[in-house]
């Protein structure tokens, strides 16, 4: 385990230190949520005339949406790299050396958590400019950042263990384009949940991205409810374990197969 | 002591492709051995099996004296590997692929420095050190796959078909390179090829494999040796019928080994000089017309003729049409 950590911020380390190279990719990414947050919020504004909708400001309630979606959407794309590496022989080099297996995954999963936490420091500054406000203080804004990660973590292992088995780029693309905006919709991003339909307010129940997104708001618009914040916290860490156990048994699956 | 021992290794891809079928050979300490074969002959599954990426359906291998399934992690702690694609990230610097790989492999910091320090000078990577490798000339990226290979000081290095895709020069140069490995370092090479030229300037022994069997090992010299007489090659002006030829030479004493591919006659001689002429006059009086003969002391492409039946560059095209689409096994 200390083993697969310090493997891990090794890989993480090569892995920051391609993106930091990239200027498209840090521009890109940089940009995005910026233009989702200013985006959507224009794009609703109306949304809280909407009678029963309980926030003053859409910006106050749409930022903990966009932090978590930016990071699900971010996260998700993570298998990529894993092909990238598989094609390239990385993968198989580093499988002949003594680097711990769970570390191929991991590295990959810090270097999202990484991205992720830089991302929402920026929309959170963003947001503050265009005057947002967080009633739930730091703490609230802390929860929302563990939520992100914690969601980013899981959705980065999942990825990356699709991308072991898939290993064709192609398919990976159509698979994760095929889930990422319905599991969007179907959450409270964007729309307080009495307000959406009954079996939308259904199937959210069972979305880890809309758990992610409902403790968040929780914690930055009200500050209290640490039970319900604590609960879906939970869930996340239990979707983490089962995502990171299918990872590892997909670095199993792909070395078999060598 | 031997660095590697293999004793009848087996792996099959499912559905239908039997990449090894009983591979046996050991390599003494210190030595360079090449495997020898066309591409798909299962020389690439060997090192991944020796190298604990694969893991054979039966058989054992002991490298640098642990068995590569269970002992998997020491053996991946004496064994620097360059496989066939090279996995240098091309996103990192010179540098910074060897820190990578000195940190993996538990090196502390300052001797890490200093050796990386001495690879990239050893291997001409100095002034390119804090360049991304995407920029590197495929030379360049060779010598920097190889010195990741070496920079936890192994004591048996893999090269899977290191010269690859080089131009001539780069690949003397890499020769050059492998010669002063094995003699300045003591490092036992496995090296997989499929130039002829290549396993006899390099390997003191080496294995001729063949649909995942080995056919026959020893040094390029013993190998060479055993084929006893000259080598004599026709071209002939039209492709022959089959077997018309090889029967023409039945009679003409001292022949033996005939084999006709297309318009190529070979054919195996005790004395080059006092066999020609009986040779030419047989062709002559079936009408069969020659373009060229040539005489030649044996090669190791007689010696792969001689035990698998196939010129090497027939079994080489030959493999590559089977696997075009495939990736290399």
């Amino acid at each position: 385990m200390a083993l697969a950590l310090r493997h891990g911020t090794y890989m993480m380390w090569r892995e920051l230190l391609a993106l930091w190279r990239q200027p498209w990719w840090i521009a890109v990414t940089l940009m995005q949520p910026i233009i989702w947050l200013l985006l959507f919020g224009e794009l609703f504004q109306s949304v809280v005339e909407i009678p029963g909708f309980e926030t003053s400001s859409y910006v106050d309630f749409l930022v903990p949406g966009v932090i978590i979606m930016t990071a699900f959407f971010g996260a998700s794309w993570g298998g990529m790299g894993m092909i990238e590496d598989l094609n390239r022989g990385v993968t198989d080099r580093l499988l002949v050396s003594p680097l711990a297996r769970a570390a191929l995954v991991a590295g990959k999963v810090m270097q999202s958590a990484v991205v992720i936490l830089v991302q929402s420091l920026i929309m959170i500054a963003l947001a503050l400019i265009i005057g947002a406000s967080f009633p739930g203080g730091v703490d609230g804004v802390l929860v929302m950042l563990v939520m992100a990660v914690l969601l980013g973590c899981s959705v980065g292992a999942l990825s990356n263990g699709l991308a072991l088995y898939i290993r064709k780029e192609e398919s990976l693309i159509a698979l994760l384009s095929a889930v990422q905006l319905p599991l969007t919709f179907i959450s409270t991003a964007f729309m307080q949940k009495d307000l959406i339909p009954g079996w939308m307010q259904t199937a959210a129940d069972f979305n880890p991205l809309n758990w992610a997104i409902e403790a968040s708001r929780t914690a930055v618009l009200e500050g209290g409810d640490w039970g319900f914040i604590a609960a879906r916290a939970g869930l996340l860490v239990v979707v983490l374990l089962l995502c990171g156990w299918f990872a590892l048994r997909a670095v199993g699956a792909y070395q078999r197969s060598v | 002591m031997n660095a590697i021992e293999a004793d009848g290794l087996t792996k099959r891809y499912p559905p239908d492709v039997q990449a090894l079928d009983g591979v046996s050979f050991s390599v003494p300490e210190g030595t360079v051995f090449g495997l020898l074969g066309p591409n798909g002959a299962g020389k690439s599954t060997t090192v991944k099996v020796l190298t604990t990426l694969s893991t054979p359906d039966s058989g054992t291998a002991r490298v640098a004296g642990f068995d590569v399934t269970r002992e998997a992690a020491k053996v991946r702690r004496a064994i620097g590997v360059v496989a066939q694609n090279p996995g240098v990230d091309g996103e990192l610097t010179g540098r910074e692929n060897l820190i990578l790989q000195g940190r993996i492999h538990g090196m502390p910091a300052p001797e890490l420095r200093r050796r990386v320090d001495q690879l990239l000078e050893q291997f001409g990577l100095a002034e390119a050190a804090d360049r991304v490798a995407r920029g590197y000339s495929g030379g360049m990226k060779r010598r920097l796959d190889i010195a990741v290979a070496l920079v936890h000081r192994p004591k048996v290095l893999f090269l899977d078909e290191p010269t690859t895709g080089l131009d001539p020069e780069v690949r003397a140069a890499m020769w050059e390179e492998i010669r002063r490995l094995a003699a300045e370092e003591g490092l036992t090479i496995l090296l997989t090829t499929h130039y002829l030229e290549e396993a006899d300037e390099l390997a003191s022994q080496l294995a001729i494999v063949d649909r995942g069997r080995i056919v026959v090992q020893g040094s390029p010299e013993a190998l060479k040796g055993e084929l006893q007489g000259d080598a004599v090659h026709v071209e002939l002006a039209e492709p022959a019928q089959n077997g018309t030829a090889t029967g023409l030479l039945d009679g003409v004493p001292d022949v033996r080994d005939v084999l006709v591919e297309g318009t190529v006659l070979r054919a195996r001689v005790g004395n080059g000089a006092t066999a020609l002429p009986s040779v030419m006059a047989a062709l002559e009086a079936a009408s069969v017309s020659v373009a060229s003969v040539t005489v030649s002391r044996p090669s190791l492409d007689d010696v792969y003729l001689r035990y698998t039946g196939r010129a090497f560059a027939e079994a080489d095209a030959e493999a590559s049409r089977d696997s075009s689409g495939e990736e290399d096994r």
